[in-house]
């Protein structure tokens, strides 16, 4: 039967994506922020998975305001890097896994989440910034990864205590699939971030840290926090941090254990957070 | 019963809620176009000519062209939205935050650099943060523009 071995959580800033893009990583206010993720690539190197599950938003890119799923599970073979106004990201096309997705896909729904099933789409830099973050610059990603893209561009966004379910019914279908996959989670987005209007730049470190806390030890607690608190306290475009609780639901109902956690400000207008959890 | 928005006392901030997306639906339609590069290229070469082919209100359109981004969102723009129109224009979305602050770029990028905007004073309507109302512009690009 497959398995999940551990959870990835990381912001997905674009900038940091232009930054490993246009080789400025080795600029002083870049340097400390790929200083965090030196650890976690030696990490992925060492356990590498047979398929990534991966929680992320789209913005603005595979879907417009035609069609905003609140949840949507990528089932293609194939994935290409979006052109997202600035042309392509320079990066591998992402393979998928279309057995396990399908299988994820049909679990998933018959435990009353109404996924939306996605066969044709662009990836943007919520999927593909964190992949670069863990596995560096290769000619090819290291595994298959499955998009799951969550709606947290037009409100309302799902609430934490429906995501942390939902990371539990995902947790069930990977466990039912029947071959023996190393499966990893990975929740992205966040920290807290405001793009828009005068309180634009709006970053809340007591708040994130607090976050980062309680998603290890305490998530239901966490799940239990209303949207408005991390609009008002994380900023409008924090509410990305949702989507962490997705991967925490999946993880073992066992304390998990913390390898890896590293906090930054800033990267552009974000705050910049990172933990690798292991089951144990 | 009317809907629950416990967002709308939050300074300095607009939440892109359905009412928003239903009144900015073609502006931010006309902003995913600029995804085409033809589409930006028709675009630079005559801005209002294209913005003609879209069923936007004359103030949505109005906005575009000065690039208020702050009038943009009040009128249902998004800010994922908005990016596509600063990618046609070569800016960074540290450029397009900070724009709406009234900061000059060097300002808000030192703000991100110390640390960021405190949420002290910002989080509700009627305190005294430097997102408030009261307390806008907050730096040189905003008061050069406004006298």
């Amino acid at each position: 039967m497959a398995r999940i071995s551990a959870s990835v959580y990381t912001s997905h800033v674009p900038a940091i994506g232009a930054a490993l893009d246009l080789g400025k990583t080795h600029e002083p206010y870049w340097q400390p922020l790929f200083k965090g993720y030196e650890f976690s690539k030696h990490w992925m190197n060492e356990h590498k998975p047979d398929v990534i599950f991966l929680v992320y938003n789209d913005h603005a890119t595979a879907f417009s305001l035609e069609m905003i799923p609140t949840f949507a599970i990528g089932c293609a073979a194939e994935f290409q890097p979006a052109d997202e106004g600035w042309g392509p990201r320079p990066v591998p096309k992402v393979i998928g896994h279309p057995e396990l997705a399908s299988h994820i896909a049909q679990s998933v729904i018959q435990d009353d989440f109404d996924l939306t099933i996605v066969n044709r789409m662009d990836v943007d830099h919520g999927l593909t910034v964190p992949l670069s973050l863990m596995c560096g610059q290769p000619q090819a990603w290291p595994c298959p990864v499955i998009p799951f893209a969550v709606n947290v561009v037009q409100y309302p966004v799902p609430s934490g205590r429906r995501c942390l379910a939902l990371g539990r019914a995902i947790r069930k279908a990977i466990e039912s699939y029947d071959a023996p996959l190393n499966v990893q989670i990975w929740g992205t987005g966040g920290m807290s971030h405001q793009l828009q209007g005068p309180r634009a730049g709006l970053i809340n470190k007591e708040f994130d840290n607090a976050f980062l806390d309680r998603l290890i030890a305490d998530p239901e607690g966490q799940a239990a926090v209303p949207h408005i608190d991390y609009v008002r306290e994380a900023g409008s475009e924090g509410i990305e941090l949702v989507m962490w609780l997705i991967a925490r639901g999946a993880m073992s109902d066992r304390p998990p254990r913390v390898v890896h956690r590293f906090y930054h400000v800033p990267a552009s207008n974000t705050a910049v957070g990172h933990l690798i959890l292991e089951n144990t | 019963m009317s809907l629950d928005k416990p967002y709308l006392d939050v300074p300095g901030t607009t939440i892109f809620d359905a009412e928003q997306s239903r009144k900015g639906y073609w502006l931010n339609q006309f902003c995913m176009s600029l995804m085409k590069a033809e589409n930006r290229a028709r675009f630079k070469a005559g801005e209002r000519a294209y913005l003609d082919e879209w069923p936007m209100s004359e103030e949505q359109k109005q906005a575009v062209l000065a690039r208020d981004l702050n009038r943009c969102i009040g009128l249902g723009g998004n800010i994922y939205f908005l990016a596509k129109i600063g990618a046609t224009d070569g800016k960074s979305f540290q450029q397009m935050a900070g724009s709406m602050t009234g900061m000059t770029e060097e300002e808000y990028r030192e703000m991100m650099i110390k640390g960021g905007r405190s949420a002290q004073g910002n989080r509700r309507v009627g305190e005294d943060g430097d997102a408030q109302a009261h307390r806008q512009p907050q730096g040189r690009a905003g008061r050069g523009a406004g006298g």
